[in-house]
């Protein structure tokens, strides 16, 4: 065997490895002409960035806001993860937020973002975000940037294919990655190797309403494959939708082999207008599902959950002009549609090209029925009649697209950690430039909008390795910004993201800002625990339940010294932020809760639960420095043993309540 | 004869870092517009990983012909990346049995392109175990073109090419045939 002159030779090569890899190492980050690329991306001190960047957060269940193009991190925006730091998932008002089929659900993998459009273009009134684990799709708020709505989407396993929108953000998408049993008797327990027989796929057509309320208005029953990613026709193609599927050779095991047997897989492409018509005609069969709905209502800052019973189903080989399969090379992963809504991209990513496929000739095919043949009875179209050509070498491992607006598309390469640039109609590559390491996503701001803003690309890497100071095995994401304006693409900046970012959409600061809710109006406060005097603050008992209306105030809660509280009680403290003025949150902690600490907004109301365990005094304070006065806005509390006479007593600088 | 090898392995070492120094592009002719911010992923400087498949080509003296190839395509830092990868790794005495001057043309920068195809058809995304080989099987290669296993007692095949060795790697696995491994 050779292995062992392979291995007693190693040692030799790494040091000579390590020998030439310092000769060969730029002195100095500076390959790039860093001055020119400092002041592109710099932000003097208290002037704005040019873009909202909205970063899915991966596994961390968040979004990130980052100011574009200084790379800047505004905000962390709880979604499908629980986050101590404010209370999201631990107040009493958001944890029905996280409420599902399964009950409360803690955590989740976000992967993608879509920012609601009209005609097209980015209206800056709502991201959307999928959870991927237990598939759910969010709807956040860009005027409070809180999350403010989600849906849990049944007969699904991995929402991947998610949360992608129609033109005017009629529907947002949820696809399954997994095909699972489906049925009234979904939950069902069937052996795995029946997967032929009972799996099948799912695309959910969750309907926007005009505040943003979701709801499902139907599902496609789809033949058991894997759904990947997915965009919406635009213009000419308003009305389509189209997703790439992978594991169409429904494998159910050491998918890495045996998905990967074909030399094309699909993209599907759904007539969705003609999905409504059905619907409408009363086509569909209502189906017994269980998923909740969780919603938040500003007025009160309190979230409902409901649990919805039952979904409508179209299941799509029941008709013949729904749905059609277009052959699409190896385990297509993006499916990206351009602009004009003209051109398909398909990024096989185990191909080393890229089919672009056009409408028209996708049309043409279809009413001329130029069939290649049927995939589990759905027709499918032939590869070169919707075929408007092949991006010829770009590179290896192409896995999303994104476009400038100017008849470019840029593609991210995994395997060979590039971005390429390519021309949509000659399909001719124009540019490539590194990233620093193996690329996943990128985005353009409004690179999958029918009007792109342009100007930059974000490439988000899978792979940091030593491009940042060490940090152990755990290491951040690293992302590139390039200066797109010309030409040739530039890099401008290389910088640390949060979570794993995957998809991420940048849309101008001048849609939103203007937008941003400073704070909220007490009068307007529907909380039914709100306090909205200082005068109404009070402490009462029901039972073993104990409810305590807290104020804040700079620099004071009110009561602060509270006795009567018992081992064995229940107590809900109901903490009302007086303040009307931008940016003074306050906090509220307590020692000993097992749960996180909350954080008010001015003119909001959270409440957070606290069963005391041991007799003893028990201190409370602010958590947000608030004031100069900030260390002193603190409160007692006096824990008396179960069974104890001591009343309830509630007071401020000696004036009782009463 | 011991010395020879290591004095052929300095030399392609050498080779590989005048390469993965003097160009990061690949695959197209379009050139990189940015001057690279930092080499590729080969240039990561990490001696306590497990050797990635172009380390692993590299320590070997009996894949001198292979690594400049390799180099002369660009695919250093591609196969350096998170893979995985299973590369089947002509030894140079499989080289040595093309018709005479193929390898030199091949090298010559005009025929990256065919050279790239060639060794892209060595290449597999994904990790192929000695378990999964069953007679016949196919896979489809990096070039987009399949190849096909085989299993005969013990012996195990890819087209035809004996596999003499494996060697695992962090990025995936390597196996050492006698042959190379030519798309139709």
């Amino acid at each position: 065997m050779k292995r062992n002159t392979l291995i007693s030779s190693s040692l030799a090569a790494i040091a000579f490895l390590a020998l030439f890899q310092t000769s060969c190492r730029p002195k100095s980050p500076g390959s790039v002409s860093v001055g020119d690329a400092a002041s592109k991306v710099y932000v003097a001190p208290g002037e704005h960035d040019e873009f909202y960047n909205i970063v899915s957060g991966g596994f961390n269940g968040q979004i990130s806001v980052v100011g574009l193009p200084s790379g800047r991190v505004l905000k962390i925006l709880p979604v499908f993860s629980v986050f101590p730091e404010n209370g999201y998932g631990y107040s009493e008002e958001s944890k029905p937020m996280l409420n599902t089929s399964h009950g409360f659900v803690p955590w989740d993998d976000l992967h993608h973002i879509a920012i609601s459009t009209t005609k097209g273009e980015h209206d800056g009134r709502w991201a959307f975000a999928n959870a991927n684990n237990t598939p759910r799709i969010a709807r956040v708020d860009l005027t409070t940037f809180e999350t403010a709505e989600i849906l849990e989407i049944p007969n699904s396993a991995g929402n991947h294919s998610s949360p992608f929108i129609t033109e005017n953000t009629e529907y947002v998408i949820a696809g399954t990655r997994f095909s699972v049993p489906m049925g009234d008797d979904a939950q069902r327990d069937v052996p795995i190797n029946t997967y032929k027989e009972n799996f099948k796929g799912t695309i959910s057509f969750v309907k926007v309403g005009d505040d943003g309320t979701m709801d499902i208005a139907f599902q496609l029953v789809t033949p058991g494959v894997n759904f990947d990613l997915a965009r919406a026709g635009k213009g000419k193609s308003h009305g389509w939708f189209f997703f790439s599927c992978y594991n169409t050779e429904q494998a159910y095991s050491l998918l890495e082999v045996n998905a990967s047997q074909k030399d094309k897989d699909f993209i599907m492409a759904v007539n969705w207008k003609k999905a409504e018509e059905y619907i409408k005609a009363g086509k569909g069969k209502k189906v017994k599902a269980k998923y909740a709905h969780n919603k938040l209502d500003h007025k009160t800052h309190i979230t409902t959950s409901t649990i919805k019973e039952d979904v409508l189903q179209l299941d799509i080989r029941d008709f013949d002009d729904l749905v059609y399969m277009i052959p699409c090379p190896k385990s297509p992963h993006g499916c990206d549609v351009d602009p004009t809504g003209e051109y398909i991209v398909g990024s096989g990513k185990l191909a080393a090209m890229i089919p672009v496929f056009s409408f028209t000739k996708l049309m043409t095919a279809i009413e001329n029925s130029d069939f290649e043949g049927e995939y589990d009875g759905l027709s499918v179209v032939k590869y070169e009649s919707a075929l408007h050509g092949i991006v010829e070498k770009p590179g290896l491992g192409p896995l999303h697209t994104e476009f400038d607006g100017k008849g470019n598309a840029y593609t991210s390469m995994f395997v060979s950690s590039e971005v390429v640039k390519w021309n949509i109609s000659s399909l001719e590559v124009m540019d490539r430039v590194p990233t620093y390491y193996s690329v996943g996503h990128l985005m353009i701001p409004g690179g999958c909008t029918a009007k792109p803003h342009g100007k930059y690309l974000v490439a988000y890497n899978k792979i940091t390795k030593d491009r940042y100071l060490p940090t152990g095995p755990e290491l951040c994401h690293s992302a590139q910004l390039f200066d797109i304006s010309g030409d040739k693409m530039k890099l401008l900046l290389d910088f640390p993201t949060i979570g794993e970012p995957h998809y991420a959409e940048a849309i101008p600061a001048s849609l939103i800002k203007e937008k941003s809710v400073k704070i909220f109006k007490i009068e307007d406060n529907q909380h039914p625990q709100a306090v909205k005097s200082p005068a109404d603050a009070r402490v009462v008992r029901e039972g073993n339940v104990v409810r305590v209306y807290l104020t804040s105030i700079r620099s004071h809660f009110s009561p602060d010294n509270i006795e009567g509280i018992k081992v064995g009680d229940e107590v809900y403290f109901h903490v009302t932020n007086m303040e009307q003025d931008w940016d003074v949150p306050h906090g509220f902690a307590i020692k000993g809760a097992d749960n996180a600490e909350t954080l008010i907004m001015p003119g909001a109301t959270q409440t957070l639960k606290w069963m005391p365990k041991r007799v003893g005094i028990y201190p409370f304070y602010c958590t947000d420095f608030c004031s100069a006065l900030h260390q002193e806005m603190q409160g007692y509390i006096r824990v008396s043993p179960k069974g104890s006479a001591v009343p309830i007593k509630y007071s401020l600088d000696g004036e009782e309540g009463k | 004869m011991k010395t020879l090898s290591y004095l052929i392995l300095l030399s392609s070492v050498c080779i590989l870092f005048f390469f993965a120094c003097a160009g990061q592009d690949q695959t197209a002719n379009v050139s990189s517009s940015t001057e690279p911010a930092g080499a590729g992923q080969s240039a990561v400087q990490d001696d306590e990983s497990q050797r990635n498949v172009v380390q692993v080509a590299v320590s070997s003296p009996d894949h001198t012909t292979l690594v400049t190839a390799v180099q002369a395509a660009g695919l250093v830092d591609v196969l350096s990346n998170a893979g995985p990868f299973t590369v089947f790794a002509p030894v140079n005495g499989a080289f040595d049995a093309l018709p005479e001057g193929t390898v030199e043309s091949l090298l010559q920068p005009e025929n990256k392109a065919k050279l790239q195809d060639i060794l892209e058809y060595h290449v597999f995304v994904g990790v192929i175990q000695e378990t999964m080989f069953k007679d016949g099987r196919q896979f489809n290669q990096v070039n987009l073109k399949n190849v096909t296993l085989g299993k005969s007692g013990e012996q195990l095949t890819v087209n035809g090419a004996n596999i003499t060795g494996v060697v695992r790697a962090s990025n995936g696995v390597v196996y050492i045939i006698d042959k190379v491994l030519l798309p139709e």
